[in-house]
């Protein structure tokens, strides 16, 4: 209205339903639940905040070290530290239901059984608009081999928490796999709204001085721009087989151009991880970035771009694309 | 907790450190002995992440005079780029962060104990108990003469001062515990305050244990975000009633702790102290030196 100035296209994206005021949300584990960094960040200025992943039990996570500065990224073997999810609860719920901003809630679990209990405890609390289920875990039913990686283990997990709760449930994959568009078709059928992609790359560094792993874990998750090409082509790969389940795509985003490279491979809305740390206000000058791009393209929204990547006529067989 | 870009108004070396001084008169009206600030490095060269640095004097002259100062020991990339930076040079900081030390009100003497750059929070520390008359010894040690903090400076500020050397070419040769019992003893200190390398704090806090001295140690552990929302930065904490234990986060609710209620055989146990003994001795690996890190 009067004297407020024409941004031109808007930024809010609706995801079959769910909805945020800009593509750019908080990606779990790099971000808690926002109120670490409310002092810090106008958290009206992003598009939401997806918590740290919650357990059914406390956990107490790994032995340090749990981080290790690698070329254009980071590993990190925190393991889920987190109060459990009554400690969840009592701790973040009254800023999450006072925040005013749309809240993700990352739950973890090592069986079919945790996912559900802690479905149940958070279904009702006020402020989360969606549950991420962080299936790049170990499930101990099956000899701890992560849930993500295979099709039936995935949409089991899936499956129960959507008989549960009628929030709309993300699962968020590994690109772990031999086939991710697999294991998303399987999500998608036991019930998942939508997918988050991706979850950080297992990998390892070793100490060349004293011949010792760098990570305490040993081995521990990618994240951060050294992984962004591989996020990019998961993306890309599930969007071309399921066009109209949402995708929220993150992995190394540190720009507006990074984030505008996972809306054409076809993601709806995009998370942010890694590079919070180095620079906490950059969600809200991704989003800024993203108007622009947007403006001077005369588009009006980020949905405008979406899977608009130009592909050639005849993509190249499989056999031999790596060289 | 505040974030603002800063000009360099001087880097100066202190023995084998560069103290940096900046102008951040925002950060340095809050900043407490004992806190710390997450300065940016140049991503571009690979890194992504801020590197922690402790709070080694504010002077609050109010407007914008205030400054900052931070202490740096050069020893990898981020530390090599930052001990380059020049008068007027704009650097990223957002501080103050963490816990600093507590004291209570009718303390009357204290001891303070840094191991090489650790000493560099200490003087911060040392300057406001002086000023609310309280007694303060310092123990400073290091590896050789280079390497201890500020000597002559720090024999003004305190009012008794042992210097210890590993090689003994400044004051006593051996290691702060070496001289702490005597210190103690002369100084009756009611309570200690460490800093330094975490071996160090370690040996400090179980020796205070032993004589029931309340002991503060501000200590180092790889922080991803500083600001509290990763977990990285984990330090086994007992409970009070010392049963149980929880990982505490050194950027948060540190990076002081009370050393008596570390798990420091669960933190420390496994962390690998130096290069391998046993193992076939490596190929000879270069390592750029200081100087080739920076373009
Ligand atoms: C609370 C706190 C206060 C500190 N105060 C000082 C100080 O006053 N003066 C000073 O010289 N140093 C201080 N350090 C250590 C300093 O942060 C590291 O030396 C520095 O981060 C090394 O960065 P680099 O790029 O030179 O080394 P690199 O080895 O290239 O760093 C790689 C990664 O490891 C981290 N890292 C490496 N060594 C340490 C360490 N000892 N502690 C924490 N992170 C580390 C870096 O931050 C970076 O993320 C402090 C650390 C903490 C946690
Ligand atoms: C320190 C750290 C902790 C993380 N913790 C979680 C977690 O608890 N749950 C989860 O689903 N993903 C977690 N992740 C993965 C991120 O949410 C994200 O998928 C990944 O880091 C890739 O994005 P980025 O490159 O922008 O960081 C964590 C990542 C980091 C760096
Ligand atoms: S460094 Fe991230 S929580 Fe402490």
């Amino acid at each position: 209205m009067n004297g407020e100035p024409d941004l031109g296209a808007s930024l809010a994206v609706g995801l079959n339903g769910v909805s945020f005021p800009t593509p750019v949300l908080a990606a779990s584990g790099c971000f808690n639940s926002g109120r670490e960094m409310a002092g810090i960040v106008d958290l009206h200025r992003i598009g939401g905040v997806v918590t740290k992943s919650v357990t059914l039990h406390p956990t107490k996570g790994l032995p340090v070290p749990r981080m290790a500065e690698t070329p254009s990224g980071m590993l990190n073997a925190i393991g889920l530290q987190n109060p459990g999810v009554e400690g969840f609860l009592q701790k973040e719920g009254p800023f999450i239901g006072a925040a005013g901003i749309p809240v993700v809630v990352s739950i973890a679990g090592r069986s079919v059984e945790e996912f559900s209990q802690v479905t149940l405890r958070i279904r009702d609390l006020p402020g989360v608009v969606a549950i991420e289920a962080n299936i790049s875990c170990p499930n101990v039913e099956r000899r701890n081999q992560v849930f993500a990686c295979h099709p039936g283990d995935a949409a089991e997990v899936i499956g129960a928490m959507s008989r549960l709760t009628r929030l709309p449930i993300f699962a968020k994959l590994t690109a772990d796999v031999t086939d991710i568009v697999a294991v998303a078709e399987a999500c998608v059928r036991a019930g998942a709204h939508g997918l988050s992609l991706i979850n950080t790359l297992l990998g390892m560094a070793i100490d060349t001085e004293t011949f010792r792993p760098r990570l305490g874990a040993v081995t521990g998750g990618l994240s951060g721009p050294a992984i962004r090409p591989v996020a990019v082509r998961c993306v890309y790969q599930v969007a071309q087989a399921l066009p109209d389940v949402p995708i929220i795509g993150m992995g190394g985003i540190r720009s507006p151009n990074d984030a505008v490279e996972f809306l054409l491979a076809g993601a709806w809305a995009v998370q942010v991880g890694t590079a919070n740390f180095f620079d906490p206000g950059v969600m809200i000058d991704i989003g800024e970035g993203i108007r622009r791009f947007l403006n001077a393209r005369g588009l009006s929204s980020p949905a405008d771009i979406r899977g608009k990547a130009r592909l050639p006529d005849r993509v190249a067989e499989p056999a031999y694309r790596r060289g | 907790m505040i974030r603002t870009r800063c000009e360099v108004l001087s880097n100066r070396r202190t023995g084998a450190y560069h103290s940096l001084t900046l102008v951040a008169p925002d950060i340095a009206d809050r900043a407490k002995p004992g806190q710390f600030v997450q300065i940016a490095v140049p991503e571009g060269r690979e890194t992504l992440l801020r590197r922690p640095f402790s709070i080694h004097q504010a002077s609050r002259r109010g407007g914008w005079a205030g400054t900052l100062e931070i202490v740096l020991d050069a020893r990898g990339r981020g530390t090599a780029w930052l001990a380059e930076a020049r008068t007027h040079d704009v650097l990223d900081v957002i501080g103050p962060l963490g816990r600093g030390f507590s004291y209570a009100a009718d303390l009357g003497s204290c001891l303070l104990v840094g191991g090489g750059y650790g000493g560099a929070p200490l003087f911060f520390l040392a300057e406001e108990l002086r000023a609310r008359n309280k007694l303060v010894g310092m123990i400073l040690g290091a590896r050789d003469h280079e390497r201890v903090f500020k000597p002559i400076e720090g024999k003004r500020l305190a009012d008794t001062m042992v210097i210890t050397t590993e090689d003994g070419t400044m004051g006593e040769r051996g290691r702060v515990t070496d001289v702490l019992d005597a210190t103690l003893a002369r100084t009756g200190a009611q309570v200690v305050y460490a800093c330094g390398p975490n071996a160090m704090l370690r040996a400090v806090a179980e020796r205070c244990a032993v004589r029931g001295i309340p002991c503060q140690v501000a200590v180092e552990e790889l922080m991803a975000c500083g600001l509290g929302v990763c977990w990285t930065c984990a330090v086994p904490v007992v409970g009070r009633d010392g049963r149980g234990w929880w990982n505490m986060r050194a950027c948060v609710e540190g990076p002081v702790f009370n050393g008596s209620r570390i798990w420091w055989d669960r933190w420390l146990g496994e962390r690998p102290a130096e290069p391998a003994s046993s193992a076939p001795e490596p190929e000879r690996i270069h390592r750029p030196e200081a100087a080739e890190v920076r373009p």
